[in-house]
C-alpha cells in the first residue's frame, strides 16, 4: 500500500517534471520569435492593447479601493500612538514592494491571464492552430511570442499604475477626509522610499510575474485539450496555477531582496 | 527495419514512383498506445483527384496529419513529392508546407480577420508583394470559388459552405501543388455538397493540382474522382477506380459504397448479450 502511494506519487512527480519541461521548451522556442516583432510591430501592438490596455479599468479601480481601505486601517492603527504622520511612507512601502505588484499580478491572471488561455484554447479547438503550421507559419512565432511580450511588458506598467493610484486613495482618504497633515504625508513618504530598495525591487517582482503569469497562461492555452471541456479546464488552470505561482515567488523573492 | 536503399528517399522515390505525388509505405501510428493506422500503402497519383473513404473514427484526418508532418508515424514512410517528410529539417518542411494547401474540416478560418484577409494572409506571410498585387490575387481565388463580392464578411457571418469556401480559397492563395480537403461535405446542404464538388473537380484540373479527399459521402465523392481508397480499422481494405469499388466482391467495400447499415462494419458497438441486458436485475 505504501508501496502504491510511492510509485503514485513517483508519477506525479515525472509528470510534473515533464510538463515543465515542453513549457521550457515552448516558452524557448516562443522567445526565438521575439526578433519576429521588430519587422511586424503591429502584432505586439495588437496584443498590447487587449493584454495591457483593456486591464487597465480593473487596475485602476482595484488600486483606489485598496489605497483607500490602506489609509483607513493605517490611521486607525497610527493615530493611537500619534504616528499618523508616518502614514505615507508606510502605505508607500506596503504597496510599492508587496501590494502592487503582488495585487496587478493576481487581478492580470483573472483578467487577462485566462482570457489568453481562452482565447488560444479556443483557435487550437477550432484548428487555427493547425491551419498555420500547415501554411508554414509557426503558431509559436506568429501567434504565442507577440502575448508573452505583451504581458510581459504591460505588468509592470500595470503595477506602477497599481501602486500611483492606490496611494493617491489613501491620499484622499487620510489628508483629505481624516485630517492626515498634507506635508509629512508626503515628505516622509519622499525620505523613507528608496529608489533602488523598495521601487527597483518592486519593478523586478512584477517583471518576473509578467514573464510566469504569461508563461503560464500562453502554455495552458496551447496545452489545451482541444474540447470545450478542455479549454475551460485550461482557464481554471490558469488562474489557480498564476496565483500559486506568485504567491510562492513574492515570498521567495522578498527574502531575498529584504530579508538580510 | 529500412532497407539499404531506402536510406535516401530522395533516390528510390524519384526512380520508383515518379507518378505519385504522395506515397504512405507501410505507415504505423498509434496515439495513447491505441493503434489507429496499422500498416498502410497509399499512392496519390499526380494530378488526380484521390478520394480516401471509410467509417468516422477510422484515422482518415490522422492520415493527412501524417502527410503534412503535424503528427508522425511511429513507422513507414510518408514521402511528398520525392521527399521523405519525416526526414528533413524544419526549414525543408515549411517550404515543402507552402506547397500544400489544406481544406480543414470546419474551415478554420482566422475568426478575427475578414475574408480578404484571411485569404490574403498567407501571402502578406510568404511573399513581398506589394498590397496592391496581393489584392489582385486575393480577388482572383475569391472569384475562383465565386465569393469575391463576400470579401469584407466576417467568418461569423458566413454559413458553413461559403466558410468552405473561403478556406478554399485561401488553401490555393500560394498556387500549391496539392491540396488535401478533410471531409469538405460534411453538414453541407445539398446545393453546397454540388457546388464544392463541381469546385475541387474544376481547380484540381485547372490549376493542376492534385486533390486528396478524406470523406465518408460515397456517391457524391465517387463522382469526382479519379481513384478511391476504402480504410477501416487502420487497414485499406481495397482501392482501385471507382468502377472498380463499384463492383468489388468485397463485402467490406459493398457495405460501404452502397451504405448498408450492417455488415462487416457491425451497426452495434460491441455488447454482451442483448437479453441477458434487459434481464438484469438493476443493482
Ligand atoms: N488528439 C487526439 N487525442 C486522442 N485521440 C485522438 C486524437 N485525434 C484523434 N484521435 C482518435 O483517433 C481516431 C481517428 O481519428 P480521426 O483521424 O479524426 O478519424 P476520422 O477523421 O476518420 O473520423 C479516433 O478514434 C479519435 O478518437
Ligand atoms: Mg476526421
Amino acid at each position: 500500500m505504501i508501496a502504491d502511494r510511492l510509485q503514485a506519487l513517483g508519477s506525479l512527480v515525472i509528470d510534473s517534471l515533464r510538463r515543465f519541461g515542453q513549457a521550457t521548451l515552448f516558452l524557448m522556442r516562443a522567445l526565438g520569435g521575439f526578433t519576429d516583432m521588430l519587422r511586424k510591430p503591429h502584432l505586439l501592438v495588437d496584443q498590447l492593447y487587449s493584454v495591457g490596455v483593456l486591464s487597465l479599468a480593473i487596475i485602476l479601480m482595484s488600486g483606489l479601493s485598496v489605497g483607500m481601505v490602506l489609509g483607513l486601517q493605517m490611521y486607525n492603527t497610527l493615530v493611537d500612538f500619534g504616528t499618523e504622520d508616518s502614514l505615507g511612507p508606510a502605505v508607500a512601502l506596503s504597496l510599492v514592494r508587496e501590494l502592487g505588484p503582488v495585487l496587478t499580478a493576481l487581478l492580470f491572471a483573472g483578467r487577462a491571464g485566462s482570457a489568453l488561455t481562452a482565447e488560444i484554447g479556443l483557435m487550437k479547438a477550432t484548428e487555427q492552430l493547425a491551419v498555420l503550421e500547415m501554411m508554414a507559419v509557426d503558431p509559436l512565432r506568429r501567434v504565442i511570442a507577440p502575448r508573452l511580450l505583451a504581458g510581459i511588458l504591460s505588468m509592470p506598467l500595470l503595477a506602477a499604475m497599481f501602486s500611483a493610484i492606490a496611494i493617491l486613495g489613501s491620499y484622499l482618504v487620510a489628508v483629505q477626509m481624516l485630517g492626515v497633515d498634507e506635508g509629512a504625508f508626503w515628505s516622509q513618504m519622499q525620505a523613507k522610499v528608496d529608489l533602488y530598495e523598495d521601487v527597483y525591487n518592486g519593478i523586478i517582482k512584477s517583471v518576473v510575474f509578467g514573464i510566469v503569469v504569461t508563461w503560464i497562461a500562453v502554455f495552458e492555452g496551447y496545452d489545451a485539450t482541444p474540447t470545450t471541456e478542455g479549454v475551460s479546464r485550461a482557464t481554471t488552470r490558469t488562474v489557480v496555477y498564476s496565483a500559486f505561482a506568485v504567491l510562492l515567488l513574492d515570498f521567495m523573492l522578498t527574502a531575498l531582496m529584504f530579508g538580510d | 527495419m529500412w532497407h539499404e536503399d531506402e536510406r535516401n528517399p530522395n533516390v528510390t522515390t524519384a526512380s520508383n514512383n515518379s507518378d505519385s505525388l504522395v506515397s504512405l509505405r507501410n505507415v504505423h501510428f498509434s496515439i495513447a498506445s491505441r493503434r489507429i493506422i496499422d500498416g498502410m500503402d497509399i499512392e496519390i497519383p499526380r494530378g488526380g483527384v484521390t478520394t480516401i473513404m471509410g467509417p468516422s473514427g477510422t484515422g482518415k484526418t490522422t492520415l493527412l496529419r501524417l502527410i503534412g508532418r503535424q503528427w508522425v508515424p511511429d513507422s513507414g514512410q510518408v514521402i511528398v513529392d520525392g521527399v521523405d517528410i519525416n526526414r528533413i529539417g524544419r526549414d525543408e518542411l515549411y517550404a515543402l508546407r507552402k506547397r500544400m494547401g489544406m481544406m480543414f474540416q470546419t474551415g478554420a478560418l482566422f475568426t478575427h480577420m475578414s475574408v480578404f484577409d484571411n485569404v490574403a494572409f498567407p501571402l502578406r506571410e510568404h511573399t513581398h508583394l506589394p498590397e496592391r498585387l496581393i489584392r489582385h490575387q486575393v480577388l482572383m481565388k475569391l472569384q475562383a470559388v465565386g465569393l469575391r463580392g463576400a470579401r469584407d464578411l466576417m467568418p461569423s457571418e458566413l454559413s458553413g459552405g461559403m466558410a468552405r469556401r473561403v478556406a478554399l480559397a485561401r488553401a490555393i492563395a500560394l498556387d500549391p501543388m496539392m491540396v488535401m480537403y478533410d471531409e469538405p461535405f460534411t453538414g453541407q446542404d445539398p446545393i453546397t455538397v454540388g457546388v464544392i464538388m463541381q469546385l475541387i473537380r474544376m481547380l484540381n484540373d485547372s490549376l493542376g493540382l492534385t486533390s486528396i479527399i478524406v470523406s465518408h459521402d460515397v456517391a457524391e465523392v465517387s463522382a469526382i474522382s479519379d481513384k478511391l481508397y476504402l480504410v477501416a480499422g487502420g487497414k485499406v481494405i481495397d482501392a482501385g477506380t471507382p468502377a472498380h469499388m463499384q463492383h468489388s466482391d468485397s463485402e467490406w467495400v459493398q457495405q460501404f459504397m452502397n451504405a448498408r447499415p450492417d455488415g462487416p462494419v457491425p451497426f452495434h458497438y460491441p455488447a454482451r448479450d442483448y437479453a441477458e441486458d434487459l434481464l438484469e436485475v438493476a443493482t
